[in-house]
C-alpha cells in the first residue's frame, strides 16, 4: 500500500515530469506533448515506486523492465529517467537536436534506461513478450510493463502480440493502454471504431483492469490485482486525458504532435505550479 | 560430390549443434518449422523453441526483445515473409538496435517451385542489405551453410540467412571454414570473373568447365557473405580479369548484382552482365523448368561470360 508521504511523492514526481515535458519540447519545437502528458502519472508511479531498478547500472540483469511502445511519448520517458538519474536533467534540452542522445524517438542504444527501441508503432508489446520469455528462461523474476496507446492498436501486430502474451502465460508481464481516446486524425473511434478495448483483450484471453490513470492510488490498486492474477498477463486500461494537466491541451487531437511555443509553455507551467 | 542436401536441412542440423554448445540460442518459427527444419530443435530443445504462429511480425520483435535479454535467437520462416512481410520489424526492431537476431529465411528464390511468385521471394538480398548493419549471408551447399549458421552464433549483431527449399550438391569439403565477409576463389582464370551465390556457384563452376573446354579460363568467386561485401577481391578480381559475370537466383535491381556493381563502378569500372532474374515475379513450375525460363543456368553463365569477354 502506497503511504501518504509516498502518494504526495509520487504526485510531485507526476507533476515535475509535466513540467519537464513542456519545456524540453518548447526548447526541441517539436514533438509530442498529449500523449506523454497523458501518460505521466504512470510513469511516475512505475519509476519513483514500483520498478526494481537502478540508475547507476542500467544494465543490471534481474531490473524490471518498461517498454514504450508508443515510443512518440518519448518526452514523458526520457523526463523520467532524468528524474531517476540516468541522465542530467540538462540533457532534456537537448531533445530532437543534432548530436543529442535523445531522439526523437527512444533509441536504446543512445540512451540510458531506454528498454527498446520504439516508434514505428505496434511492436513493443511483441519485444516486451520477449523480454519476459527470457526472464523466465533464465529463472529471473522481474516483471516487464509495457504501455501501449489506444490508436496503436489499431496496428495489427499488437493482436498478434496479444495472442503470444498469452499463449504464452507471461503472468509477469503488465499491459497498461493509455486509453486517451485521441489520434493524430482525430477521436480514436471516428478514425477507426476501435472500441471496447476491454472486451477485445478478454476475448484474447487477458486479465483486463481498468482504472482513472491519473489517479495513482487506482493505479496501485489495479496493479496489485494484476500482481494477484497467475494465469497469464494482464493489461491496465488507463482512463486518461490527452494533454492532461495543462487545460488548453486536455481532450485537444491537435496537441498530439505540436510544440509547445514558449509563451504557451510557461501559460502551461503556471497551470502546474510553477 | 554425394548425396544432394537442401541448405535449410544444414541449418536445422547446424541448430542442433548450437543447441547443444550454446544454451542462450534459442529458436523461433512461424508455423513452418517442419519447412524451416527448426523441428528438430524443438523437439530437442522445447523449452528454448517459441511457436509464434502465422504472424511473423510478432516473431522477429519477440526476437528482439529476447536479444535484448542476452539470447541468440534464430528466427526462421519463409524468405518472402521474413524479408517482406516482417520488413519493418526486422528494420526497426532488429536493424536499427542492432540486436544480436538471426533471421534464416527459407524458400528463397524461384527454385521454391510449385507454390508459385507469392512464395518465391526474389527481392529479400536488396531489402536487406539495404538495412545499416545487418550481414547478409547467402549459402551454396549443406557444408557452407552449417559453418555460417555457426559464424552467425558467434558474431555480435543481427544476420540474414539466405537458405532453400531444394536438394543441392555438396560442392565444398567437409574441414571448409568459411569467414564472414570473405569471399572464396573456387577456381583461377583471366579472361573474366563470375561473382557467383547460393544456388548459382555450383552452375558457376560448370559453366568455367565447359569455357576451360573452350580454351576460356575464368575466375569463379563464391560470394557468400553479400553484404559486407568483401570489396577487396571483387576489386583485385576485377583489375586482372577485366570483366565481370554476376550470378544469382534473385532480381538483379539491389542484389548481389548490384552489390558488385557499386564497388566495380567506383574502384575498377569494368563491363558487368548480370545473370540474375530480369524484374519480374515468379510462377509455378518445377525448379529445375524455372531456372530455364529464367535463364539462372550454366548455359547463361556461359553465354554472358562470352558477351561481357566481348564488351572488354
Amino acid at each position: 500500500m502506497l503511504s501518504e508521504a509516498k502518494l504526495s511523492e509520487l504526485k510531485e514526481k507526476a507533476r515535475q515530469l509535466r513540467a519537464d515535458i513542456l519545456r524540453m519540447l518548447a526548447a526541441a519545437g517539436s514533438g509530442h506533448p498529449g500523449g506523454s502528458l497523458s501518460a505521466a502519472d504512470l510513469l511516475a508511479y512505475l519509476y519513483f515506486y514500483k520498478m526494481r531498478h537502478d540508475p547507476g547500472n542500467p544494465n543490471w540483469r534481474e531490473r524490471d523492465r518498461f517498454v514504450l511502445s508508443k515510443g512518440h511519448a518519448a518526452p514523458v520517458l526520457y523526463a523520467a529517467l532524468a528524474e531517476a538519474g540516468y541522465f542530467p536533467k540538462t540533457d532534456l534540452d537537448s531533445l530532437r537536436k543534432f548530436g543529442s542522445h535523445l531522439q526523437g524517438h527512444p533509441d536504446m542504444k543512445r540512451t540510458p534506461g531506454v528498454e527498446f527501441s520504439t516508434g514505428s508503432l505496434g511492436q513493443g508489446l511483441s519485444a516486451a513478450n520477449g523480454m519476459a520469455l527470457a526472464a523466465r528462461l533464465d529463472g529471473i523474476d522481474n516483471r516487464v510493463y509495457v504501455l501501449l496507446g489506444d490508436g496503436e492498436c489499431e496496428e495489427g501486430q499488437v493482436w498478434e502480440a496479444a495472442m503470444t502474451s498469452v499463449h504464452y502465460r507471461l503472468n509477469r508481464l503488465t499491459a497498461f493502454l493509455d486509453y486517451n481516446r485521441l489520434q493524430i486524425d482525430g477521436n480514436v473511434e471516428d478514425v477507426i471504431s476501435f472500441k471496447d478495448p476491454g472486451s477485445r483483450f478478454k476475448s484474447f484471453g487477458w486479465n483486463v483492469l481498468e482504472c482513472d490513470g491519473h489517479d495513482i492510488v487506482a493505479i496501485d490498486q489495479a496493479m496489485t490485482a494484476a500482481e494477484e492474477y497467475k494465469e497469464g498477463p494482464s493489461l491496465i486500461i488507463l482512463r486518461t486525458v490527452k494533454g492532461k494537466g495543462v487545460s488548453f491541451m486536455e481532450n485537444q487531437a491537435g496537441w498530439h504532435g505540436m510544440a509547445p511555443k514558449i509563451e504557451e509553455r510557461d501559460e502551461g507551467l503556471k497551470e502546474l505550479g510553477f | 560430390m554425394g548425396d544432394k542436401i537442401a541448405t535449410r536441412d544444414a541449418y536445422g542440423k547446424a541448430l542442433l549443434r548450437l543447441g547443444a554448445e550454446n544454451p542462450d540460442v534459442v529458436v523461433l518459427d512461424a508455423d513452418l518449422s517442419k519447412s524451416t527444419k527448426t523441428a528438430g530443435f524443438a523437439k530437442e530443445y522445447p523449452d528454448r523453441f517459441f511457436q509464434m504462429g502465422i504472424a511473423e511480425a510478432d516473431m522477429i520483435s519477440t526476437a528482439a526483445g529476447l536479444a535484448t535479454a542476452g539470447k541468440i535467437p534464430f528466427a526462421s520462416t519463409f524468405a518472402v515473409f521474413a524479408a517482406g512481410r516482417a520488413y519493418d520489424q526486422v528494420r526497426n526492431s532488429v536493424g536499427y538496435p542492432h540486436l544480436n537476431v538471426k533471421i534464416a529465411a527459407t524458400h528463397a528464390g524461384i527454385t521454391v517451385g510449385e507454390d508459385g511468385a507469392s512464395h518465391q521471394m526474389i527481392e529479400d538480398i536488396t531489402l536487406m542489405r539495404a538495412i545499416p548493419g545487418m550481414v547478409v549471408l547467402s549459402p551454396a551447399d549443406a557444408v557452407e551453410t552449417e559453418q555460417l549458421v555457426y559464424a552467425a552464433a558467434r558474431y555480435q549483431g543481427p544476420v540474414y540467412i539466405r537458405l532453400g527449399r531444394e536438394p543441392l550438391n555438396v560442392i565444398f569439403p567437409t574441414d571448409y571454414q568459411p569467414e564472414i565477409g570473405k569471399a572464396v576463389t573456387l577456381r583461377e582464370g583471366d579472361a573474366a570473373t563470375v561473382c557467383a551465390t547460393g544456388v548459382m556457384t555450383e552452375k558457376a563452376l560448370i559453366a568455367a568447365e565447359q569455357l576451360a573446354q573452350a580454351g576460356i579460363q575464368i575466375k569463379v568467386l563464391n560470394i557468400h557473405t553479400i553484404k559486407p561485401l568483401d570489396e577487396a577481391a571483387i576489386i583485385v578480381a576485377a583489375r586482372a580479369t577485366g570483366a565481370i559475370v554476376t550470378a544469382e537466383e534473385h532480381n538483379f535491381m539491389g542484389g548481389l548484382s548490384g552489390a558488385v556493381a557499386e564497388v566495380v563502378v567506383r574502384n575498377a569500372p569494368v563491363p558487368m552482365e548480370f545473370v540474375a532474374v530480369q524484374d519480374r515475379f515468379g510462377q509455378s513450375g518445377k525448379p529445375a523448368v524455372l531456372m530455364e525460363e529464367y535463364g539462372l543456368t550454366a548455359e547463361a553463365i556461359v553465354n554472358a561470360v562470352k558477351k561481357v569477354i566481348d564488351r572488354k
